[in-house]
C-alpha cells in the first residue's frame, strides 16, 4: 500500500503517524506540503533517513518547485504527476490527512 | 461456510481511518456519517482510531456549553449497523494517556503492525 | 484501470482540488477511468456556481465543468455536507450534481483505487 502524505512534517504528526504504522517496505508519496519534509538539511532529515531504512519515499515534483525545496535528502525520489499515477496503478493507496 | 463465502462474493474490505480530534473540526462526525452509511451497503466494514482520532471515543464528553451536538452516543449505535471491527492503535492510545476503561464503546487495541497487515488486505480505504 | 476521486477540502484555500485536477488528468491521459469524483466536508464548496476568481489566477470551479461536461466524469457534491454549507441545487458548477453519501460508498466498492485529496 502507498501512503500519502500532504501536511508538513513541522506542523502535523501525519508523516510520523504513517511511517510508523505502514508496512515495511510500503512506499511513501510526499505531495504539497509534505514535500518539506523531503528538503535537505532541516531538523526533520535524521528522521526522514530512518524512515528510509523502511520505506522507499517519493516526492511530487512539482510540488518540490513550486516551494523551491532545492536540495533533497539522499535517496528520495522525484515523480511527476504521470508517477503519481504510476504509483497508485501499482499499489492501492492511503491518504494520511 | 463455502455457501457463505459464495454469498460473500462481492462483499468488499473497506476500512475507515478515522485520525481527528471531536467538535474543533467537523471530519471526526462527518466521517461517522459516511460510515453509517457505507454500512447499509453491507460491506466488510472496519473502523480504526489512530493518533487524535482516539479522542473522539472517551467517554464523558460534554459539549453543552461549546453548543456543538455531541456524537458519542452514536458510536454506540455502530454494532446495530454491524460495524463490529473497532479497533483503536496502542501507541496514539497510551501517548494521550488513555486506557480502554476510558472509552464509551469496546474497542479492540491493535499494534501498529497489526493495523498495517488490516489495510494490506483492504479494498479501500477512507481517511477522516 | 479505474479511479474514484474524494475531494475534502476547499477550492484556493487548500491545494486538494488543484492536486485532484491534476492527478485526474494525468491518469485521464494514461488511458485510466475515472468512474467518480466525490465533494464531502468542505469540498463541496468546489461546486458552488457563484463563485468568482479573479481572472489572473486558475479557475478551479471550471476544472471540474471541463471534467464533469466535456470529459462526461461524474462529479457529486454530498447532499448533507451541501446543505450544511448553504449549498443547493440550482446553484452549482456546470457539469457536476448533488447527491448522497450512498454515491460515495457506491464508487468506493465500485473503483480499484479509492484517492482521497483533503
Amino acid at each position: 500500500m502507498l501512503h500519502m502524505v500532504n501536511k508538513s512534517p513541522f506542523t502535523s504528526s501525519a508523516l510520523d503517524e504513517a511511517a510508523r504504522i505502514a508496512a515495511k517496505g510500503s512506499p511513501i508519496l510526499l505531495i504539497e506540503d509534505g514535500v518539506y519534509a523531503a528538503r535537505a538539511g532541516t531538523s526533520y532529515e535524521p528522521k526522514l533517513a530512518e524512515i528510509m531504512k523502511d520505506h522507499p519515499v517519493y516526492a511530487l515534483a512539482p510540488d518540490l518547485k513550486a516551494r523551491a525545496v532545492g536540495k533533497m535528502t539522499d535517496g528520495v525520489t522525484q515523480v511527476d504527476y504521470a508517477g503519481f499515477v504510476d504509483l497508485v496503478e501499482k499499489d492501492k493507496i492511503h491518504s494520511w490527512l | 461456510m463455502d455457501e457463505e463465502m459464495e454469498v460473500n462474493q462481492n462483499v468488499k474490505k473497506v476500512m475507515f481511518v478515522m485520525r481527528k480530534a471531536p467538535h474543533g473540526s467537523i471530519y471526526s462526525y462527518e466521517g461517522l456519517e459516511t460510515v453509517l452509511i457505507t454500512a447499509a451497503y453491507e460491506q466488510d466494514m472496519t473502523m480504526v482510531f489512530v493518533g487524535d482520532g482516539v479522542f473522539a471515543l472517551v467517554k464523558g464528553q460534554d459539549t453543552t456549553e461549546i453548543g456543538i451536538k455531541g456524537f458519542i452516543k452514536t458510536y454506540g449505535a455502530l454494532e446495530h449497523y454491524d460495524v463490529e471491527k473497532i479497533y483503536v492503535d496502542r501507541v496514539s492510545m497510551e501517548e494521550r494517556g488513555l486506557t480502554v476503561d476510558d472509552f464509551a464503546i469496546d474497542v479492540e487495541v491493535k499494534e501498529a503492525e497489526e493495523i498495517a497487515a488490516l489495510m494490506e488486505e483492504q479494498h479501500a480505504t477512507i481517511p477522516y | 484501470m479505474k479511479f474514484a476521486v474524494q475531494v475534502l477540502e476547499a477550492p484556493y484555500n487548500n491545494q486538494a482540488s488543484d492536486t485532484a485536477y491534476h492527478f485526474i488528468k494525468a491518469a485521464l491521459e494514461k488511458g485510466h477511468t475515472i468512474v467518480r469524483v466525490f465533494f464531502y466536508h468542505n469540498g463541496v464548496i468546489n461546486a458552488i456556481n457563484s463563485a468568482e476568481p479573479p481572472n489572473d489566477d486558475r479557475n478551479i470551479y471550471k476544472r471540474w465543468t471541463e471534467l464533469g461536461k466535456e470529459k462526461g466524469i461524474d462529479i457529486v457534491a454530498c447532499i448533507a455536507a451541501s446543505k450544511r454549507r448553504g449549498i443547493k441545487e440550482g446553484q452549482i458548477v456546470e457539469g457536476t450534481r448533488i447527491s448522497g453519501l450512498g454515491q460515495l460508498a457506491d464508487m468506493t466498492i465500485e473503483a480499484d483505487r479509492l484517492i482521497t485529496f483533503g
